[in-house]
């Protein structure tokens, strides 16, 4: 048992039983985590790109520590200190990424598809560790790993996604990885940050978070992007709190063991307030140690196997 | 009209990456080397020569290698508790991350390692059902180490088939079986196959 | 020059009503006699049997690059894949570099297109200067250079009050205005249609709205000025849908649509293929139906390529950084029998209708038909052969083409351009 592809580039190119392919694997490398020694020999003498064209700390480190904890060879590049920051292109980057022998790059790019372009170029393996608002593949995959150790099981469970839609890729991806599962998934938000035909790619659309939040196993609340206010996307972050924000009132609303996720960094007191951030329903301490795990699984999966065969 | 009909849920798969041939082999079985009796006896007089060799159980931590040596390492721990009276504390061991063929040979599913104690300072029993090349034992060994120093690895297996492709050897054995390397033993067992047998066969495509 | 006869085709002049096996006979660059069995011994004789000869195809809608980008387009090449593609006449977009906008680049334009052109070069002036939307060029001094129509393509004139004012002049020297209809500020940055694909890929996504918008203003103007006005590449239903409603209460708007939007949808970007980013975007399928309702039907009176080249570096890159067009005069005609024709959607006259003689007549350019006396723009093409795409063998200096691979119907054969054979099977001579 195996994945189809070389690439992992998104949820959508992947299949229902690739995916608890990937979620039981994560388990045998959670336990490796809780170890004193938190680090087997698998990928010694692989090499592994980490090309993160985005600022982001958390999804590079926790890449980097799961390359690491299976004996890879972990190089980062990041935007600031490479060529492509001089003017070159993703093309001549892939060109020198590959004559350097690499066996994976793991990609952040603001440029949605940007991972799509570069796995046609090289022929190691490609990992979407995020695409401008297209997906965040890794970042669906732990939250799934989270919610079916927290909960036992993911299909038959109702999520409810809540704030960006529109330019979140943790939506889009976990939207298309709960589906796939079997889950069943609303999106809330004001109409501005839902964006058009996302019913079609299979939940149902709300903008009255009261009225669902009753019903949900799951609550994910994502990130507002502070910028999307001078757009005229929300009047302001007050009132945005006050229709969207999860607060210590509707917490009491929910059922008793739902859960509450977030992907982190947080804006307390935006979408997210500090109580209820705290509350013991709130995972998202496991979110970021399941991710490493996940990430480890994925990167054992992707190239702890033979080369083409 | 293009483009209405084309996939549009799928992009990037990657083409010629099938592993031909992976589950094709086929085991045909030739004779019962042991029967459930004969697996019995050779698991009591294991526990028995375990017991002896290390001075009573006190210090004894038992591990299987998973999957078949967990079953048979829970075996061991109920027969120690029945001869002794104390219980000896069982893991089960996950080798695949730590397999020397890593890259050369279809993955196999990894499975969790559960060892809930220290195996610092205690008589580790690794046990495994067929003792071949070598080269899991010397996984198993090497992921002990990750967990802690123990006072000595010892191994117990049902089965010792031969061909030994590094310095190892068991200090328990249940049967010693020549064989031949076209051939292959499978150890089954109630837990995992439903029935108690040891088989020689030989791999057929 | 001596005289050609194309002798045994089956001759489509939809503009004289004619659709029969005749011979054509052309003296001295212009059409001299159109009957069954001439027979003249001293003339260069094309065999055509098998063959549609029908009046040469005008490309109202090109990008020819020249002067600004000649590492993607030249006059030189763009002319010649116009004749590889059918066409005898070109219309090109002012956004060059510098801008088609005064007397100097217009007349560079036609010298070059006289010295090294294989085609017909029709220039088109820019409406206002640099493409701003903000003051009127000198369109009365361009057009007596040579402009043919005026046009600000890529952008869209977003202050109402200018493209009122160049509507109103525009009537005075009764001169075209095309315009491309975008609301930026609806469309901003978008990269694609919005809709579920837009959202499914994660890319920034253009309402149809922005183009509707813009046109509906555009109309309003139009009706009132009382101006000629011509819709550049219509590419959504409603935008359909409102120039027909326009049309039946009598302005005078014309519009066009390109092949990719007559045959390709947006579920092509699934992919991230940056060939298939273009502007205005790929729609839905139901837009394509509409847009073939409208061609059927006579609301869109032209098919124009949109012939954008980009060099391949450009394209080869992350979709939202790389340019938007698509290179059509190649594929143009062929794509066009392959998927309408073929499938019995437009009949062969229909087709030359809206290659030929609907953009001549929107020009006011004589052409678009084979009337003794016209200028001898044939173009012959065999209606069964099929073919291949090859981007590589474009003669175009781009090679942005979605199409590569695709198996399509009938390439030109043979082109005369003022009687001279410029395509002989196939080959640019």
């Amino acid at each position: 048992m195996r994945l189809k592809s070389k690439d992992l580039l998104g949820i959508r190119e992947l299949d229902g039983e690739e995916i608890e392919l990937i979620l039981d694997t994560a388990e045998s490398f959670r336990e490796i985590s809780t170890r004193a020694v938190k680090k087997v020999p698998t990928l010694r003498g692989r090499t592994i790109v980490s090309l993160f064209l985005e600022p982001s700390t958390r999804t590079r480190v926790s890449f980097e520590l799961a390359g690491k904890r299976l004996s890879a060879d972990v190089v980062n590049i990041s935007a600031k200190a490479s060529a492509l920051a001089k003017g070159e292109c993703l093309k001549d980057t892939a060109k020198t990424i590959e004559a350097m022998n690499a066996d994976l790059v793991v990609m952040r790019h603001s440029a949605a598809g940007a991972p799509h372009f570069l796995a046609k170029l090289i022929e190691c393996g490609v990992i979407n560790a995020g695409d401008g608002a297209h997906e965040h593949p890794t970042q669906a995959l732990l939250d799934l790993f989270t919610i079916r150790e927290r909960l036992g099981k993911v299909e038959g469970l109702h999520v409810v996604i809540i704030g960006d839609i529109a330019h979140s890729r943790v939506a889009r991806s976990n939207i298309l990885a709960l589906t796939k599962l079997g889950a069943r998934v609303t999106v809330v938000g004001p109409p501005t940050l839902i964006p058009m035909g996302i019913g079609e790619m299979g939940c149902e659309v709300s903008y009255d978070l009261d009225t669902v939040l009753s019903q949900a196993d799951v609550v994910y609340a994502l990130r507002i992007q502070l910028e999307r206010q001078t757009e005229t996307l929300f009047p302001s972050l007050r009132e945005y709190a006050a229709l969207f924000g999860l607060n210590k009132e509707r917490a009491v609303g929910l059922k008793k063991n739902a859960l509450i996720m977030h992907p982190g960094p947080m804006n307390r007191g935006i979408e997210i307030t500090a109580e209820v951030a705290d509350l013991p329903q709130s995972v998202v301490a496991n979110q970021v140690a399941n991710g490493v795990a996940v990430r480890m699984a994925i990167l054992y999966l992707l190239i702890g196997g033979g080369k083409s065969a | 009209m293009r483009g209405v009909h084309s996939p549009p849920l799928q992009s990037g798969q990657a083409e010629g990456f099938t592993l031909k041939g992976e589950f094709e082999m086929a085991f045909k079985e030739k004779t019962t080397i042991m029967d459930k009796d004969a697996i019995q006896r050779a698991l009591t007089r294991i526990a028995h020569e375990i017991v002896e060799r290390n001075g009573g159980a006190e210090n004894l931590a038992l591990v299987g290698i998973r999957s078949r040596g967990v079953h048979l390492a829970s075996r061991l721990v109920r027969k120690i508790g029945e001869i002794e009276g104390v219980t000896p504390p069982l893991g089960a061991l996950d080798i695949t991350f730590y397999r020397d063929d890593i890259g050369t040979r279809p993955q196999p599913k990894a499975s969790v390692t559960e060892i809930a104690f220290d195996v610092t300072g205690k008589d580790t029993i690794l046990v495994d059902d067929v003792l071949y090349t070598g080269r899991s034992v010397r996984a198993a060994m090497d992921a002990i180490f990750d967990l802690g120093r123990p006072t000595t690895i010892q191994l117990a297996v049902m089965i010792d088939r031969g061909h030994r492709e590094l310095p190892v050897r068991a200090d328990f054995v249940g049967k010693n079986i020549p064989t031949s390397q076209r051939e292959e033993v499978r150890v089954n067992l109630e837990e995992e196959d439903g029935i108690d047998a040891v088989i020689l066969g030989e791999e057929v495509i | 020059m001596p005289d050609v006869l194309i002798r045994g085709g089956r001759v489509i002049d939809p503009a004289s009503k004619i659709d029969a096996v005749l011979d054509v006979l052309v003296e001295d660059g212009k059409i001299k006699m159109v009957k069954k069995d001439i027979s003249l011994k001293s003339a260069d004789v094309i065999d055509a049997p098998g063959l549609i000869v029908c009046p040469g195809l005008i490309d109202m809608h090109v990008h020819l690059r020249e002067p600004g980008r000649e590492d993607e387009e030249t006059i030189a090449s763009g002319t010649r894949a116009a004749v590889r593609g059918g066409f005898t006449s070109v219309a090109c977009m002012p956004n060059t570099d510098p801008v088609a906008d005064n007397a100097s680049v217009i007349e560079f334009i036609l010298e070059r297109a006289r010295n090294e052109g294989v085609a017909h070069v029709l220039p088109i002036g820019a409406i206002t200067k640099g493409l701003k939307g903000e003051e009127l060029s000198e369109m009365g001094e361009l057009m007596r250079v040579g402009a043919v129509a005026f046009s600000d393509d890529g952008n869209s004139v977003m202050n109402a009050e200018v493209m009122r004012r160049a509507l109103e002049y525009s009537e005075m020297l009764d001169i075209l205005i095309i315009v491309h209809a975008e609301d930026v500020n609806l469309s901003k940055r978008g990269q694609m249609n919005e809709g579920f694909y837009s959202t499914l890929l994660g890319l920034k996504g253009a309402p149809a709205a922005a183009e509707e918008a813009m046109i509906a203003r555009d109309l309003i103007l139009a009706e009132m000025t009382e101006a000629r006005l011509h819709i550049a590449h219509v590419s959504t239903a409603g935008s359909v849908r409102l120039i027909r409603q326009a049309k039946e209460r009598g302005v005078r708007v014309t519009c066009e649509a390109t092949p990719h939007h007559l045959v390709l949808t947006e579920a092509l970007l699934a992919t991230y293929d940056t060939n298939c980013k273009v502007n205005p975007p790929l729609r839905t399928e139901v837009d394509v139906l509409a847009l073939r309702e409208g061609l059927k039907d006579g609301t869109i009176d032209a098919i124009a390529s949109d012939h954008a080249p980009h060099a391949l570096h450009e394209k080869e890159r992350e979709f939202d950084y790389a340019p938007f067009g698509i290179v059509g005069l190649e594929t143009a005609l062929p794509l066009m029998l392959a998927e309408l024709v073929e499938s019995d959607e437009l009949s062969y006259t229909q087709l030359i209708e809206k290659l030929s003689c609907n953009p001549a007549r929107i020009l006011g350019f004589e052409g678009g038909s084979l009337s003794v006396g016209n200028p001898a723009d044939i173009t012959m093409f065999d209606p069964k052969a099929k073919v291949k795409v090859d981007t590589n063998s474009f003669a175009s200096k781009s090679k942005n083409s979605p199409l590569g691979g695709w198996e399509l119907i009938g390439m030109a054969k043979y082109v005369l351009v003022d009687g001279k054979l410029v395509l002989r099977d196939g080959r640019v001579a």
